[in-house]
């Protein structure tokens, strides 16, 4: 379980987060959707300790985390930024293999060497591994991210867009495996999206934000709907109903 | 099966796994420690005329001084790269130097001449080191701990601060007596031969205790090298680190600077060859390479220069023309990027 309260934040002068109290209960996939600058980027940094917060606290498990050790808090919860530009050269089975990193500081047990086949596995990395992450495809570079929280074998996962990058097919696949990741593996899964249908077909809670502020959370069925979004997007979107998930028209 | 055997020992410890071209590291640092040692053997024989008790010693401390400054300015090169995630700045292009010449400069200049030339040379040493800890540590706090920060702004910045050092130094350099300003210049551009052996003695303790403590970090640099974010996601006391290694990157310098006066391109230039020619970023290789490719081109370079070219001086200005071009391609490579 994931509860933060009162949370503030502000660059400068301009609040980016205004009180933002949010619990988001443990198992499945919550998405977190809202236009451009609603905050939902920093409300991730936030939970994940990657930014201190002006005020409010965040606890996961109970465990505060801008007071928990990293170390204790990197083997409950893994975060994945949506820009992760580095310098390192690197392939991928030694990208995915730092996921280890918590559990083993570098030194690798032959358990660890087994959670990073399973995550090669996953993403179906295994006949990129030993190429270098410069030479990947944007797509190819993401999931090899992804296949390194997922080495992490945290408790939650946090990914800010991960569908950034990807095309239909591969955005697709991604949010399929993580919901095999949610379902077979018991992880929480936490999410930054920003096409609402995808948020609507995949997750199981949403969480809507807009101006610094949660305006509405709740499964799919009761936040992708027209009145909501309206509110959120200050735009007229339709929503029909297709195999008992909302679809939002919004390309009029 | 044998794999069973194994997976039954789940806790086993089982060595860094192999990577993709596990030869090509060991064999470039194998070659890279023949040729550092057939530069010492050369630096440390040729050409000697007359008695070899007294050259011996003699080369050896200017070898011990060299060897120092390759270390020290190759280390701090090589981790101030890795905590601030790039590779184009250097600290004496951030202006770490500048700062180490401005607290000696200032040091004279409140303290008097004869404090200065009279002062325990240990003491001084420490003093000016604490001063420099202090002054980079509340300088660079705030640009490498908070937010990442865009890498123009931090070069501009070091930039900036690098010039501003340097005029204050030569400003105050200028409102000394020329009898001050003797004692200063010279302890800035202490040549090899007349450093103090047991400041020389001191220096070294000091930068062994820093290796080894770099060796007890070890497993953290290559996670730091993944950036901020994820270095906090793996579980990296993030601040504690990155304090700790800009400490360490102020006391480095302050020893290179100490011995032998700002060099500006150098630790670019070994740092820069020493990613290139290892190829992968583990820092296991990376460290020993950049220290290894730095003695060779002092002790290879003093030696060519004063044996076969009979030049005394001029190594340091074909060292920082070197280095000065891998730092322009670094820069035009980053803008095409």
């Amino acid at each position: 379980m994931i509860n933060a309260t009162g949370l503030m934040k502000s660059f400068g002068k301009t609040p980016v987060i205004n009180d933002v109290s949010v619990s988001l209960a443990a198992g499945g996939i919550t998405s977190i959707v809202g236009p451009n600058g609603a905050g939902k980027s920093t409300l991730l940094a936030l939970i994940s300790r990657l930014m201190r917060a002006d005020a409010g606290t965040v606890t996961v498990d109970g465990l505060d985390v801008w007071t928990t050790p990293a170390s204790v808090l990197a083997r409950r919860l893994s975060i994945l930024r949506q820009d992760n530009h580095m310098t390192a050269r690197l392939s991928v089975r030694d990208l995915v293999a730092f996921g280890r990193y918590p559990h083993s500081q570098g030194r690798l047990t032959l358990e660890d060497k087994a959670h990073v086949e399973r995550a090669l596995d996953y993403m179906a990395l295994n006949d990129l591994q030993h190429r270098f992450l410069d030479e990947l495809s944007g797509g190819q570079r993401q999931r090899a991210f992804v296949a390194m929280v997922l080495c992490q074998d945290t408790d939650y996962l946090l990914l800010d867009e991960p569908l950034n990058n990807l095309d239909m097919k591969h955005a697709a696949s991604m949010m399929k495996l993580l919901r095999r990741v949610s379902v077979e593996l018991g992880k929480t899964i936490v999410l930054v999206l920003h096409d609402i249908n995808f948020a609507g077909y995949y997750s199981d809670q949403i969480v809507a934000m807009r101006d610094g502020r949660v305006l509405r959370q709740g499964p799919p069925a009761e936040v992708i709907t027209s009145e909501v979004l309206r509110e959120v997007y200050d735009m007229e979107i339709q929503v029909r109903e297709i195999d008992g998930k909302p679809l939002a028209l919004f390309y009029e | 099966m044998p794999h069973e055997a194994n997976l039954r020992l789940p806790g086993r410890r089982v060595g860094e796994q192999r990577f993709v071209t596990p030869g090509r590291p060991a064999l470039v640092l194998g070659l890279l420690g023949m040729i550092a040692l057939v530069s010492i053997c050369c630096f440390m024989t040729l050409g000697v005329k007359g008695n070899w008790g007294f050259v011996l010693p003699y080369r050896g401390q200017k070898l011990a001084g060299l060897l120092l400054v390759a270390c020290a300015v190759a280390l701090s090169t090589v981790l101030f790269q890795t905590v601030t995630n790039n590779r184009i700045l250097t600290p004496s292009i951030m202006g770490f130097d500048a700062l180490y010449v401005l607290v000696q400069t200032g040091i004279m200049f409140f303290l008097g001449t004869g404090v200065f030339a009279l002062m325990d040379p240990f003491l001084r040493f420490g003093m000016e080191v604490v001063l420099m800890i202090g002054f980079s540590g509340l300088l660079f706090r705030w640009l490498f701990l908070g937010e990442e920060r865009s890498l123009h702004l931090v070069v501009l910045i070091g930039i900036i601060c690098g010039v501003f050092f340097r005029s204050v130094s030569n400003f105050m350099q200028r409102m000394l007596d020329p009898n001050a300003f003797q004692v200063l210049q010279d302890s800035f551009f202490a040549s090899f031969s007349t450093i103090d052996p047991m400041l020389l003695k001191l220096s070294w303790v000091v930068v062994l205790a820093i290796v080894l403590l770099l060796w007890r970090m070890g497993h953290v640099f290559d996670v730091l090298n993944l950036g901020r974010a994820t270095a906090i996601n793996l579980g990296v006391n993030y601040r504690r680190v990155v304090i700790t290694i800009l400490l360490i990157i102020s006391v480095l310098v302050a020893i290179s600077t100490a011995l032998v006066g700002p060099i500006t391109f150098f630790g670019l230039l070994v740092a820069s060859l020493a990613h290139g020619l290892i190829g992968n970023s583990r820092h296991r290789y990376i460290l020993p390479a950049a220290v290894l490719l730095a003695v060779i081109c002092l002790v290879g370079g003093q030696t060519l220069l004063e044996r076969v070219f009979a030049f005394d001086t001029a190594l340091s200005i074909i060292i920082e023309f070197l280095g000065g071009i891998v730092f322009i391609v670094l820069v035009i490579r980053g803008a095409a990027r």
